[in-house]
């Protein structure tokens, strides 16, 4: 009997990887055609650029391992238990799998910046989002919607996070240092043009995090502004005028943007409800899976038997993403064999 | 003759577009390390001409870097230049440098 994992995203492929290795099978389970989840929206990763590719065709390679039994463009549809506690998944197609321990590692999906109209995400031709960003990097591509290079480019944080206006009370975690990168991307392609992040408290927690902050300011000339976006318009040329308060400096600001990207923050993964109902798990405060201890059981459900890793339980970058998967893989073979 | 009682106030607003922002690219220039300035504060908070009077240096080099140079006509003038700041900062901004350099810009 094996372990069933819901998601082939990074958290996902990596716990597989280390279950199979230390000699459990794997059933992973995933609903797209191909794993990778949100890495395959990403072109380079903070702190130190490397190719999300890269990673990816890592993770892919891991998961070749003979105990992993990978299930593509699958969802599970129905839930039981046998009387000794062995777990049931039923599959959208029919299969039916067992298992003695389940994984959720069914990731996050990004804000969808629609709701935030006053940023005029839809309606505005030159407002994108942080991950339409990252897809024109893949393409190497920045233009205006009028076939223009952008001279003056703003970077709104916290898009879809610490607003309470569309219920997301969290901090997403990795937007900000997703800004400051995205920043030096830009500034490579773009060197004569003026870039600003607006934001409203510098989240830079991670590793590198901070020195690139500074070396984002010194070296690639970007300006970061104290102030978060009240509401956007355009004008005649399709650019975009923009209304902050420059609160270091407590004075309103406003100014034209040729383009304009929406840091989008995280929530819980389409369908999250549905898997927290179908498994009688807990919904956390922030919509997430509630983990049975913040401290001593980040990887453990009310339920016994279910797991979870990585950005199910809350916003993760990728480095902790990874690193909370080994830890449930931990903590599941100390489960399995106790 | 404000015969009505009533005048029209200046906009507060800092109008980014418009403002010459040339001393701001002269300080980029002269003294990189201002770009560093994460507005923290420590600046003003150790600062004597800041304890005793409307002096604040954190706020006019903001101010200075989106164009806005008025106060700096009326202000700048009370920092002593003796250092205090540099040695406070978190960042490393040679702020006498930056003060120099602005106050170079305004008295040409
Ligand atoms: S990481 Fe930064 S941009 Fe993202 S929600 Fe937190 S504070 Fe806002
Ligand atoms: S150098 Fe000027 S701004 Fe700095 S502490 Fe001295 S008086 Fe204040
Ligand atoms: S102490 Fe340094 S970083 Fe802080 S506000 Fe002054 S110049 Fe800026």
């Amino acid at each position: 009997m094996s372990v069933i994992i819901i998601g082939a995203g990074p958290a996902g492929c990596e716990a597989a990887y280390r279950l199979a290795r230390s000699g459990e099978s794997v059933e992973l389970i995933e609903k797209e055609a191909e794993i990778g989840g949100n890495l395959n929206n990403w072109y380079q990763l903070f702190p130190d650029r490397k190719q999300a590719a890269d990673l990816k065709a890592k993770l892919r390679k891991n998961i070749e391992h003979p105990q992993i039994h990978l299930h593509l463009k699958s969802k599970p549809v129905a839930f039981s238990r046998q009387g000794d506690g062995t777990i049931q998944l039923t599959l959208d197609d029919g299969a039916l799998i067992t298992g003695k321990a389940l994984l959720v590692a069914s990731g996050f999906r990004t804000f969808d910046a629609h709701r935030k109209e006053e940023y005029g995400y839809g309606i505005y031709e030159n407002v994108i989002t942080s991950v339409e960003l990252e897809n024109a990097f893949i393409n190497h591509q920045i233009n205006t919607s009028t076939g223009h290079a952008p001279k003056r480019i703003g970077l709104i944080h916290c898009v879809g996070s610490r607003d309470e206006k569309i219920c997301r009370l969290y901090c997403s975690k990795l937007c900000c240092v997703t800004a400051v990168k995205q920043a030096i991307e830009l500034r490579e392609m773009l060197p004569e043009a003026e870039i600003l992040c607006f934001y409203m408290d510098m989240r830079m927690f991670g590793p590198g995090y901070e020195e690139m902050y500074r070396e984002a300011q010194e070296k690639y000339n970007i300006k970061f502004v104290r102030g978060r976006l009240s509401e956007a318009s355009e004008d005649r040329e399709k650019r975009l005028i923009i209304k902050v308060e420059d609160t270091l400096v407590g004075k309103p600001l406003k100014m034209t943007l040729d383009l304009m990207v929406l840091m989008v923050g995280m929530e819980p993964a389409e369908g999250n409800d549905q898997l927290i109902s179908m498994l009688n798990l807990q919904t956390a405060p922030n919509g997430f899976i509630q983990v049975s201890d913040p401290h001593s059981g980040t990887n453990c459900t009310h339920q016994k038997g279910i797991f979870v890793t990585g950005c199910s339980s809350s916003p993760m970058n990728l480095t902790d993403t990874l690193t909370d998967a080994r830890s449930a893989a931990v903590t599941i073979s100390e489960y399995l064999n106790s | 003759m404000n015969f009505w009682g009533f005048s029209i106030s200046e906009a507060r607003v800092i109008d980014y577009d418009k403002n010459d922002k040339t001393l701001a690219q002269i300080m980029a220039t002269e003294v990189p390390s201002s770009k560093l300035c994460i507005g923290c504060g420590g600046c003003t908070a150790t600062c004597s001409a800041g304890n005793l009077t409307e002096f604040n240096i954190r706020k006019l080099q903001m101010l200075a870097k989106r164009g806005e140079n008025k106060e700096l006509q009326t202000q700048l003038h009370k920092c002593m230049l003796c250092g205090k700041c540099l040695l406070v900062c978190p960042r490393g901004v040679d702020t006498r440098r930056m003060i120099w350099s602005m106050l170079r810009f305004i008295n040409s």
